[in-house]
């Protein structure tokens, strides 16, 4: 007789799809936010601003591969994973931030306003697709299917 | 008279120099209470969102061992809940930052 409830997920995880789906989002939008930073703070905020947005990228995809990965052994082990993780995320960044701080090219004002400004922006974007796709399943975009398959289905309905 | 004269001189430079200690005192008194206290903003900002992810995760947990076909959508809402209470301590963080370094 099985148990009544689960202890570990199979299957696909959103969690990396939803961190890719925020870097594939971020990536030609890096660019501007660079851009504005270099505007205000000259060269070493256009670098500072980079870094930023590295870790804060960084950070996204370590969560979600720390929670897929441990979702699948255990849902213990992902609670764990969930709270020690962000331990472990927060010491990451204070040490990445702690090594280049004294560096020549650091701006640490503009580090901070893109760590708070990318992470909080990437989120609230994420969460108006996500938001949408729960409300409305069936407009959650998909992929679309090959021609062959498009032309195949034409071709059946077609008198 | 020169040994008032000296005397008043004497007392002079004790006061200069006890001025300049405590001013120096004090500076450090300060920059002493300032990393402390950022410490202490950094630590307390850290405190609210780890409670608030062990609440959602718990909870997420539950939702998923009671119902695993919705397992896809709580854990897409865990995951947004868990990044959006980190967003939180980072500005702490970033708080913090800006409080000892700049």
């Amino acid at each position: 007789m099985g148990s009544a409830f689960v202890t570990r997920l199979e299957g696909p995880a959103p969690e990396v799809e939803l961190a890719r789906d925020m870097i594939r989002r971020a990536l030609p939008v890096a660019p501007i936010f660079v851009l504005v930073c270099a505007a205000m703070w000259s060269v070493d905020g256009a670098i500072s601003s980079g870094y930023g947005i590295g870790i804060v990228l960084g950070n996204f995809a370590l969560s979600a591969a720390m929670l897929a990965v441990t979702a699948r052994i255990s849902l213990v082990l992902m609670m764990g994973a969930a709270l020690f993780g962000f331990l472990a995320r927060l010491a990451i960044i204070f040490a990445a931030v702690l090594l280049v701080k004294d560096a020549s090219w650091m701006s640490l004002p503009a580090l901070g306003v893109t760590l708070v400004v990318t992470h909080l922006g990437l989120l609230f974007w994420e969460m108006r697709y996500v938001s949408l796709s729960l409300a409305h399943p069936g407009l959650k975009p998909r992929r679309p299917k090959p021609r062959s398959h498009q032309r195949a289905m034409k071709e059946s309905v077609a008198p | 008279m020169s040994l008032l004269h000296q005397a008043i001189e004497l007392a002079s430079e004790a006061t200069t120099t006890a001025a300049e200690g405590a001013t120096t005192a004090a500076a450090d008194a300060k920059a002493t209470a300032g990393a402390s206290s950022a410490g202490n903003a950094y630590g307390l900002a850290a405190i609210g969102p780890g409670i608030g992810i062990g609440y959602i995760v718990g909870q997420s947990i539950s939702a998923m061992a009671r119902q695993p076909e919705s397992a896809g959508m709580v854990r897409s809402t865990m995951f947004l809940g868990i990044a959006f209470t980190e967003a939180l301590a980072l500005i702490g963080f970033v708080v913090f930052i800006l409080l000892k370094f700049v």
